[in-house]
């Protein structure tokens, strides 16, 4: 017990000697949080519509206006020329075109149905299914109006209809910030143990102060405890922290029991550090194994579910988030702050993240070998 | 000359050397494309949903069929009260609830009018409104059956769309831009930092130093391996997106090929420059790495779209390279556009380039203190 302890000050000490790194283990991740949380959201604001209105009619012009008042769209340019419309929207400065024919106005108010033709820029398709049903949601709006105001009669209604409501829990207002947080959080942890604890193995190998460790008494177990103790710790520290920022700046909930997520990260860190270490123990330099452990670290957290639902993943990519530890704490984190979930209900989640560290760490144990 | 030919022949002997990092060099990139190809989707195809019918008669099954078999859900079970809704969601698997309230059928005869309820679990905001919505969507289809197409005559207006650019509406349109930025940028800043400060570290530099050979001849013969290392990556992930997922390159090839040397050039010299302010090989991999990683990721449009961000984000992002060069391969390669609609992002790459070269050539110092 004593021997890990003396390593793992040892770890310590060489870790802050680097003054840069030092900081940069505390200061990163909170900048980082505080900067991207609020940036991301799925939400769309500010469609930017360039308008060809052919009609100019009293009809054409409350459309736009209609448009202009919802709150998803402001009108970024108006023009007579498909080609000048065109090149908005190549020059990506406006993302719908809407183009009302001549011919419009007469149309609508004689009772006869009228066309009109929306160009939605696709490369971003999920944003484009949506703006197109914002702008449907709107012209039937004003479809409604028109029939009101012009006509006189209230429009036909359906004599049996299914009434629709809604409610979203635990995030009634679908604030982003609480979906986010937990997750960019559990990614710089993951971002810095990961790289750090197998980088600083390596080096040892790197440079050859390894073979001083080898030829001691230590054993293998107490050099790869003394080797993982330092990162989880700081790693506990950074989410604590974040953790702290996330409930001051953005007020973020805390229904459940803070003691049972450090439970899950603290066995989430030493699955990430078990197989940092079990990588670096394969690497010889640390070039090499800065690329193993960035092309582990990128697939990771691209399938972790974040940024894309798990939901919608092809069923086999569902099965390797079984081994994905950073999608289980993603997935625990959320659940314990926004839903007050408990220990029985991720016993499942947690009991596979236990199978999983310990897996990485008996890999990183056994690898490791004393003599060359 | 003959020198500096001979430097970056040991360059490239030194890369030759190490199987593992070049297969993975390679392999990055390769793997992305894929995984982002086929993984990555913005719908929804099994969500999790259960049903709480209060009601139970022929109508709310037909209803709930109707959902259950649309193909984007699954059913996670039948629930008998509303205390059970907490409990279903706090296991975390069932997405959103259906909610049929009591007497359904007979209230939809009689009153013409039943209401039915989703609730949807919010703590992932993105879920939640797609399952919402789909579930509105097929409710909606219902409300339209029973009642004919009258509703539908009424209307006037009538919009029609038309998908620019991606008609099929795939998501890899989005996403093989924006792997390829990622990449790029994070593999060349990460390579040049780290074999340069590799040298620094184990003091091989000084050796560099005093050899007849210039400060900027060693720069140039460390980056020219990776020059055309990192090129041939772009050749690779052009060649597997197009015979992969058949994304045609629409506009000039060699105009797409030209900007993608340029951005290239940036990421090195973006390399260089954190080379010149890092002492060791960690610090360099920590910079480079966890400093690009994120904010390349979320602030530069290649997930989240910028316009949907706050307005400070805008000016934020401006300062991020990789933002410049996404515009730039989707106008060539998706829209088809040329070099009068990118002018002005192609020369903000110019001017980072050249603002990066410069730092370094300030910071680099000859003598080791």
């Amino acid at each position: 017990m004593r021997t890990i302890l003396f390593l793992i000050r040892k770890e310590f000490l060489q870790i802050f000697r680097n003054k840069f790194i030092s900081k940069a283990i505390i200061g990163v991740p909170i900048v980082q949080m505080l900067i991207l949380v609020p940036a991301i959201t799925f939400e769309i604001r500010n469609i930017n519509l360039c308008i060809i209105d052919n009609d100019f009619s009293q009809e054409s012009r409350g459309l736009i206006s209609k448009l202009e008042g919802s709150t998803f769209f402001r009108v970024s340019f108006a023009t007579w020329s498909e080609k000048d419309a065109n090149n908005e929207l190549h020059r990506n400065r406006c993302s719908m075109i809407l183009n009302i024919p001549s011919g419009f106005g007469r149309d609508i108010t004689s009772g006869k149905p009228s066309k009109i033709l929306a160009t939605v820029d696709a490369i971003n398709a999920l944003n484009a299914q949506l703006s197109w049903a914002y702008l449907n949601g709107v012209i039937t709006d004003y479809n409604r109006e028109i029939i009101t105001d012009n006509i006189g009669s209230n429009p036909p209604v359906p004599l049996r209809m299914v009434d629709v409501t809604n409610r979203y829990w635990y995030n009634e207002s679908l604030n982003y910030n609480y979906y986010m947080l937990p997750g960019i959080l559990v990614i710089l942890v993951t971002a810095i143990g990961f790289l750090l604890a197998g980088l600083n193995m390596v080096r040892e190998k790197e440079i050859g102060t390894i073979e001083q460790i080898n030829v001691t008494p230590v054993r293998k177990h107490q050099f790869i405890i003394a080797k993982m103790v330092p990162f989880l710790l700081i790693g506990l520290v950074d989410l604590a922290l974040g953790l702290l920022i996330g409930k001051i700046t953005f007020n973020i909930p805390f229904e459940g029991n803070i003691l049972l997520m450090f439970l899950g990260s603290s066995i989430f860190l030493v699955a990430v550090l078990g197989l940092a270490l079990f990588i670096s123990t394969m690497s010889g330099t640390q070039q090499q194994y800065m690329f193993t452990a960035f092309f582990f670290m990128i697939v990771f957290i691209l399938m972790s579910g974040i940024f894309t639902p798990f939901e919608s993943m092809p069923v086999w990519a569902q099965k390797f988030d079984l081994i994905n530890p950073v999608a289980y704490l993603i997935r625990i984190n959320r659940m314990v702050m926004l839903k007050g979930s408990t220990i029985h209900d991720l016993g499942k989640d947690i009991l596979s993240l236990l199978v999983i560290a310990i897996c990485f760490t008996g890999f990183a144990v056994r690898r490791y070998r004393k003599t060359s | 000359m003959k020198r500096f030919i001979g430097f970056v022949k040991k360059e490239f002997l030194h890369i030759f050397r190490d199987y593992r990092t070049l297969a993975i060099l390679f392999g990055i990139p390769m793997a992305q494309i894929l995984i982002f190809g086929f993984v990555v989707s913005t719908d929804i195809s099994n969500a999790g949903i259960a049903i709480l019918d209060l009601s139970k008669d022929e109508v709310t099954r037909k209803i709930s069929d109707k959902i259950i078999s649309s193909g984007f859900f699954k059913k996670t079970g039948d629930l008998l009260n509303y205390n059970e809704i907490d409990r279903e969601f706090k296991r975390g698997n069932t997405k959103a609830v259906i909610v049929f309230e009591k007497d359904f059928g007979n209230r939809l005869v009689k009153e013409g009018r039943a209401s039915v309820s989703i609730i949807a679990d919010g703590s992932e905001p993105n879920v939640a409104t797609l399952v919402t919505n789909y579930t509105m969507a097929i409710i909606g289809d219902f409300n339209r059956e029973l009642n004919g197409s009258a509703i539908e005559k009424s209307m006037l207006i009538r919009p029609e769309v038309k998908m620019l650019y991606n008609p099929e509406l795939k998501s890899h349109y989005m996403f093989v831009p924006g792997v390829i930025t990622l990449i790029l940028i994070l593999i060349c800043a990460l390579m040049t930092s780290v074999t340069i400060t590799r040298e620094k570290e184990f003091g091989t530099m000084e050796v560099l130093l005093v050899s007849p050979l210039r400060p900027l001849q060693i720069i140039l013969g460390k980056v020219t391996p990776y020059f055309l290392l990192s090129f041939i990556n772009v050749l690779l992930i052009l060649a597997l997106s197009y015979l992969v997922f058949k994304l045609p390159v629409k506009g000039s090839i060699i105009l797409l090929l030209l900007e993608s040397m340029l951005y290239i050039l940036m990421s090195l010299s973006l390399g260089i420059l954190i080379s010149t302010i890092s002492t060791t090989m960690q610090q360099a991999i920590f910079i480079s790495l966890i400093g690009l990683m994120l904010p390349t990721i979320l602030l530069s449009g290649f997930i989240f779209p910028i316009e949907n961000m706050p307005k400070i984000y805008d000016y934020l992002s401006s300062i991020l390279p990789p933002r410049y060069f996404i515009e730039i391969i989707k106008s060539i390669m998706i829209k088809g556009t040329g070099i009068l609609f990118i002018w002005k992002e192609t020369l903000v790459l110019i001017f980072m380039t050249l603002l990066f070269i410069g730092i370094s050539v300030r910071k680099f110092r000859v003598r080791l203190d």
